[in-house]
């Protein structure tokens, strides 16, 4: 999703969103008692802005905590530690009461199209529920206004009074992308938007999501697994591996020049739709330049010591397993959380 | 739908296309069959809405050695299509989720659809096997995963359950599980979602099939555990030189694997040919969508996606004529008194060496030819 003017990356960019050293454990009780016996370390220490305008891509495996992280800055999950600031207001333990000024400008789309939505309301109730649930009368009236919704992302305004179950997949997640445009927000934070819809609806609602930014003028959080989504709607990217960001940059370095060898082997693990391309790499000898990563994620509630991912790097060394990286910028705007960075600088 | 439909309905046994000297498109009678030979597959479900026409008028064959790649989104019949060549279809007349099946299935010299069920079900497991999408659904979690393999094995060798443990223990091993002497008496929830395909993957092997069908089988998975599981069937394909179906949606993976891409939509093939054919050439508007409609990571794109309108056809009411009609750009262009409710026939691509791109669309080979290389490839 390409924004008209590229926002330089320099300080005088207001941040929309600041997050800070932000965790996230979720604790493992047992007993009667409810004795806590551990945590699982779902988010570990992040920090990132998100600048007006743009589309921050939040990409990573199953159990990296970018759900989690989608779920901490919309305020839906209370923050163990670190701080989020919206705007430049501290929004990190603000109750239910003082939240709800700012989730007019703060609104999530979620995954499955199909348990997000009520299925004994309406279309019209659903999309109107923001209205009711702030108090607001649109100008025109509630109706009016959900029509115009209706409109907007491009299904019929006459289907106002049908229910979720009258609606295909692509159908829905639409009715879920009009409800969280309902309140004009500033930012929408979509976890895994596109994820269950086939592969030509998937691309209506990619098309949809960049339409609305332009018209708008949204800004997005966008976390998803595949990288192709993630490439195609980004400007910048964060990858996560076991509630950490390890590397942060915008799109272009990220695929051109990954720094991160988790992010080198998660680009080349994804099956190119190019049959000549296997091929080619097979008769330069091994599987096409893939890096195949040992066995699986280890568990977030005892993550490796030092650098998380030392267990499955092929560049590990002792330093990797004694002391975590800091995730510093090696390259004007290309943080990455390595001790052995690949594409380094000089 | 406002055109006026042919009757559908048809009671009894299912409508077998009448005239059908030799096959449409499966190569004549006469010449030797291949190693799986799927001629007109109709797989269809009576229910209370109506007929579904899962799979109608399929056809398609596979030699040992090769992979073929069923492509195709939710509903286009490639699943079904499976499962009804392993013969895992309730058929019947009457009652529900029973499924009405015609057409031929020739697999190694035998047709399977006239077969003994008992002959078939010596053969399911042992020659032919399936990988299924969803391990933790297609594994029993009252027994360990050891015991799910033995009992594979038993129910086609007779050995004794030590033979058959060491037979698991090394399958495990060979698919990559860690320390298999251990793990072969873990239970499946004791797996992670990539062990556990790939004990799955053991369970299909155990008895060395010929014929193996792989259906979505790294849908479930994150990228780096699907890049393993793609290599492991890779290998084990080249090392037991067994033919292979893989169904999926995903065209990065089948163009990793697939010799031949068959593209499903609506319960019929629309093309099918070579992979490098399918994606350097293709000749279906439908392919051109999904390929329009994909983000490509080997790629900076800053062009916006090409989706295909609307969304697939209910299959109780598939457009008469072609399935994808309703949703074709192209489908105003005049094509010479071919009018919207004549089914188009899938027809060999002229040009093409070896003549097995097929295409079956009421676009003249010219004009198909015209679009892809002019309107779609460029913005690809």
């Amino acid at each position: 999703m390409t924004i008209p003017e590229q926002p330089a990356p320099s300080d005088e960019v207001v941040p929309l969103l600041k997050v800070a050293g932000l965790v996230k454990h979720f604790p493992i009780t047992k007993g009667l008692l409810r004795r806590q016996v551990g945590a699982v370390q779902a988010v570990d220490g992040l920090t990132f802005d998100v600048r007006p305008g743009e589309t921050l891509g939040v990409v990573g495996e199953s159990g990296c905590g970018k759900s989690t992280m989608g779920r901490l800055i919309t305020r839906l999950l209370e923050p163990t530690a670190g701080t989020i600031e919206f705007e430049g207001k501290d929004i990190t333990h603000l109750g239910v009461a003082g939240m709800r000024p700012i989730r007019r400008d703060v609104q999530m789309i979620f995954q499955d199209p199909y348990s997000s939505l009520n299925p004994r309301h309406t279309v019209g109730t659903i999309v109107g529920a923001p209205f009711k649930l702030q108090g607001i009368t649109p100008e025109g009236g509630v109706k009016k206004e959900v029509q115009r919704l209706l409109g907007l992302v491009g299904l019929n305004p006459e289907h106002y009074n049908r229910y979720p179950h009258e609606f295909s997949g692509g159908q829905r997640q639409r009715i879920g992308i009009a409800r969280a445009l309902a309140l004009k927000p500033k930012l929408v934070v979509a976890d895994e938007p596109v994820s269950a819809l086939d592969v030509s609806i998937q691309a209506q609602v990619v098309n949809l999501l960049d339409d609305l930014q332009d018209e708008l003028g949204l800004t997005y959080v966008i976390i998803a697994h595949d990288l192709s989504v993630i490439r195609h709607v980004s400007d910048r990217i964060a990858v996560m591996y076991l509630g950490k960001v390890v590397e942060l940059t915008d799109r272009t370095s990220l695929y051109a020049t990954p720094m991160h060898p988790y992010t080198k082997a998660l680009l080349s693990a994804v099956p190119v739709p190019d049959p000549g391309r296997r091929k080619r790499g097979a008769a330069s000898g091994g599987s096409g330049g893939r890096i195949l990563l040992k066995g699986d994620v280890p568990s977030p509630i005892a993550p490796p010591s030092g650098c998380r991912f030392h267990t499955r790097c092929w560049k590990a060394t002792e330093v990797c397993r004694q002391q975590e990286p800091p995730l510093q910028a090696l390259r004007t705007g290309h943080q990455v959380a390595c001790h052995h960075p690949e594409n380094a600088p000089a | 739908m406002t055109t006026a439909s042919v009757p559908e309905d048809t009671p009894g046994p299912p409508a077998t296309k009448s005239g059908a000297v030799g096959e449409p498109v499966g190569g004549d009678a006469t010449t030797p069959t291949a190693y799986l030979d799927v001629r007109d597959l109709r797989i269809h479900f009576p229910t209370d809405d109506g007929l579904v026409k899962s799979v109608d008028g399929l056809s398609f064959r596979l030699e040992k050695g090769r992979t073929l790649g069923i492509v195709g989104e939710s509903g286009s019949g490639k699943s079904v299509t499976s499962l009804g060549i392993m013969g895992l279809h309730t058929v019947g007349q009457y009652g529900r989720r029973k499924a009405r099946i015609s057409g031929e299935i020739w697999f190694n010299g035998k047709e399977l659809m006239s077969a003994d069920p008992d002959e078939v079900r010596r053969m399911r497991g042992r020659e032919m096997a399936m990988i299924f999408q969803d391990p933790l659904s297609a594994m029993h979690p009252y027994f360990t995963v050891g015991a799910q393999i033995i009992e594979a094995y038993r129910v086609h060798h007779a050995v004794d359950k030590k033979t058959a443990r060491k037979r698991a223990v090394e399958l495990l091993d060979r698919v990559g599980i860690p320390q298999p002497d251990r793990r072969v008496d873990d239970y499946p929830h004791q797996f992670s979602g990539g062990m556990r395909q790939r004990a799955m993957i053991a369970m299909a092997l155990v008895n060395n099939p010929e014929l193996l069908i792989a259906d979505e089988p790294t849908t479930a998975l994150d990228v780096t555990v699907q890049a393993q599981i793609l290599d492991l069937i890779r290998d084990l394909q080249q090392e037991f030189g067994s033919a292979v179906i893989i169904i999926t949606h995903d065209l990065g993976v089948v163009a990793e694997l697939a010799d031949d891409i068959l593209v499903m939509y609506g319960g019929r093939c629309v093309e099918r040919g070579p992979a490098e054919q399918v994606f350097h050439a293709p000749q279906h508007p439908y392919t051109w969508g999904l390929l329009g409609s994909m983000p490509r990571i080997d790629r900076e794109q800053t062009e916006r996606l090409i989706p295909v309108k609307g969304s697939p056809p209910s299959l109780i009411n598939v457009p008469s004529g072609c399935a994808f009609n309703p949703r074709c750009p192209y489908a105003d262009v005049p094509k010479g008194g071919v009018t919207r409710t004549h089914r188009p026939e899938l027809a060999p691509v002229a040009g093409e060496e070896g003549g097995r791109h097929h295409s079956a669309c009421h676009l003249s080979q010219e004009e198909r030819t015209r679009i892809w290389t002019e309107e779609i490839a460029p913005k690809l």
